[in-house]
């Protein structure tokens, strides 16, 4: 680990915090309207597994995809201005907080369907082993999703034919407000699924970037050798309620509180940098200070971009090409 | 002109696509091994083997999403679900993903695919296997559906739907595939949307598609005895539709009867026949008859299947009562 690369996590952590935290503000002031996911918690997981990526690979996820788009390099200008119902979003408005893409980038979605996108990724990788090509996929669900035929339809289908596939769960505890405790028949053994289509898989502190960073070179390396896919359960917690709708009635503050003090990614990753004499306060702040010029450009770009008329949405309903 | 069945047709252009589109692949419920449920695919496995023709496991989301997901990077599935009543195991992946991914990413990704399916009821197979959802999925902007009734428009159909860049449902009647009928030698394509004209008439039209197509033809043999020439129009597809050829044909004729095998209570005859009144009233001699199979989960037993299906008889008397004729 050098200063530069410290730097580049603690960015990629905090952009997305900060990201966030701009369209949480921006939603309550009515800029954002619809069902808004914020991923503020959970960032270790996104930046430490996206990182470890070529451009040959694949991501694809869930409707709490900000983070995932952010961390592969998707443009804040575009995000921001899709949230905002803007015709210069990433697909012009039309998809909204849910439903990010970017293919040039492999980001092949944000998906709405708890599981849907699940046997999408089979098929991506089935499409890439077919072709020859390199790449793997990586699909991030959460612990919700397990519970979905679609989990262990894609789960089997995977392991069957082999596919270079991470299953990268996102065990945030809660599908909506439902404890997975009150959810799953066995809860602290989810990525004990992976055993019965015969795949390995793992758990781990998913609010440690270097932990999640090195599990996941790990699986790529296995991935790569054995071309059957991986499933890692990365234990995490969202800060924030389900949606900006979210109540939060079913979960105790002091429970929140305890894991925001204690298990911070970005503050526990900024005492790391601290202990090894990796990056400093003042380097802190002008990771900050960066970060902070970022979200008020992507604030304008969105403010500034027209709002798109019917010819849009009536546009790309077919590919008549 | 060769004659041939309509299994036939369907196999000689799955065949075609395999031998001319390096990324066209099979994929599907004992399609392979087994031959096909319906025979389609039969000896397709010895031909192509196991890459090209893929035996899945009993996962219909599991693997229409696979191709769905496989189309996104440049393959070309053609996906074939059992019966259209397994459908409904995928209906995720086909209303909330296939439909939706080209217009949700405005335009990045495409989902050129197409799930061959079996529709329709005959067979006494009963309530849970004797339903006819094409006209659902032809409900859903983002998705094409075509229903062909005869072995050239199958080809044809299937042709265009291969070289087409949207998921098509291409919904195949479990009685049909014995139908022959004579298939050109040199290529051609059947045009997506384009119902047509199967027999001309001067006194009334019958729109159907499918299997209906069969009761049509045997309706209008009987309006020949009363001296009424009807004009069968076949739909070929339900999604795009080109309304304006049977716009014509309610303008000649001034009498409509459409036949839909779904129920009674929403079906996609109903559309139909709303389309064609609010575009074709001063012509009407006639209310609109819709003849649908009656609100009832398909019997068992065959006297009572024949009953719940659109038959001649009924639609004779419906004929009857709303047309005066």
């Amino acid at each position: 680990m050098d200063k530069q690369l410290a730097k580049k996590y603690l960015l990629g952590m905090l952009k997305i915090r900060q990201f966030e935290e701009a369209c949480g503000r921006m939603y309550m002031q009515g800029k954002i309207k619809g069902f808004l996911h914020l991923y503020i918690g959970e960032e270790a997981i996104a930046v430490g597994s996206i990182s470890e990526l070529s451009e040959d690979d694949y991501i694809i996820t869930h409707y709490r995809d900000h983070g995932h788009a952010l961390a592969r390099g998707m443009d804040p200008n575009k995000i921001m201005a899709e949230l905002y119902g803007r015709v210069d979003g990433s697909s012009r408005g039309k998809a909204g907080s849910m439903h990010l893409f970017d293919s040039n980038l492999h980001f092949m979605g944000g998906h709405a369907i708890v599981g849907g996108h699940l046997p999408i990724a089979v098929g991506i990788a089935l499409g890439l082993k077919k072709q020859n090509k390199n790449g793997l996929v990586v699909a991030f669900f959460g612990d919700g999703a397990v519970n979905e035929g679609e989990f262990h339809e894609s789960m089997n289908l995977a392991a069957l034919w082999k596919l270079p596939i991470i299953f990268y769960l996102e065990n945030n505890q809660y599908g909506m407000g439902t404890h997975v405790k009150r959810s799953s028949a066995n809860p602290d053994m989810l990525y004990k699924f992976a055993d019965l289509y015969g795949m390995p898989s793992t758990k781990i502190d998913g609010m440690d970037v270097l932990t999640v960073r090195d599990s996941t070179r790990e699986a790529i390396d296995k991935i790569r050798k054995n071309n059957g896919p991986i499933l890692i359960e990365a234990m995490t917690y969202r800060f924030r309620g389900h949606s900006m709708a979210d109540p939060s009635a079913y979960r105790e503050n002091e429970e929140v509180q305890k894991w925001q003090k204690e298990k911070d990614p970005i503050e526990l990753f900024k005492q790391y940098c601290i202990s090894n004499d990796l990056l400093n306060e003042s380097d802190f702040k002008s990771v900050d200070d960066e970060v902070k010029e970022i979200i008020q450009e992507c604030l304008n770009f969105a403010e500034n971009s027209p709002l798109p008329d019917m010819s849009v949405a009536k546009d790309k309903i077919y590919n008549i090409n | 002109m060769t004659e041939m069945n309509l299994r036939d047709a369907l196999s000689k252009g799955l065949r075609e696509a395999l031998d001319t589109n390096e990324n066209v692949f099979l994929m599907g419920e004992d399609i392979g091994i087994y031959g096909g449920p319906y025979a389609v695919t039969k000896g397709l496995f010895e031909d192509y083997g196991s890459e090209k023709i893929i035996d899945t496991p009993i996962s219909e989301s599991g693997f229409v999403g696979a191709g769905i997901g496989s189309s996104m990077v440049g393959m070309k599935p053609i996906i074939e679900i059992m019966t259209i009543n397994f459908s409904l195991l995928a209906i995720d992946q086909i209303v909330n993903h296939a439909a939706k991914m080209h217009y949700m990413s405005d335009g990045q990704l495409s989902v050129p695919i197409i799930i061959r399916t079996v529709t329709g009821a005959g067979g006494r197979l009963a309530a849970t296997h004797s339903q006819s959802f094409e006209g659902w999925y032809a409900s859903v902007p983002g998705l094409i559906v075509v229903a062909p009734s005869n072995p050239s428009d199958a080809l044809g159909l299937l042709r265009a739907s291969i070289n087409d860049n949207n998921p098509i449902i291409f919904a195949e009647h479990s009685m049909l595939y014995g139908v022959t009928g004579d298939v050109p030698d040199q290529y051609y394509e059947t045009p997506i949307g384009l119902p047509k004209i199967i027999e001309e008439g001067n006194d009334l039209t019958i729109i159907a598609w499918s299997g209906m197509i069969p009761v049509a033809q045997e309706v209008s043999s009987k309006l020949k005895d009363k001296k009424l020439q009807t004009e069968i129009v076949d739909l070929r597809t339900l999604n795009p539709i080109d309304f304006e050829l049977i716009f014509n044909s309610v303008k000649k004729t001034n009498k409509v009867v459409i036949l839909d095998e779904y129920w009674e209570t929403g079906s996609f005859g109903a559309y139909i026949c709303s389309v064609i009144q609010e575009n074709c009233f001063d012509y009407l001699d006639a209310p609109i008859a819709v003849v649908n199979s009656l609100n009832i989960p398909m019997p068992y037993s065959a006297d009572l299947e024949d009953e719940v299906i659109p038959n001649t008889k009924r639609v004779l008397m419906k004929i009857d009562e709303l047309l005066g004729l």
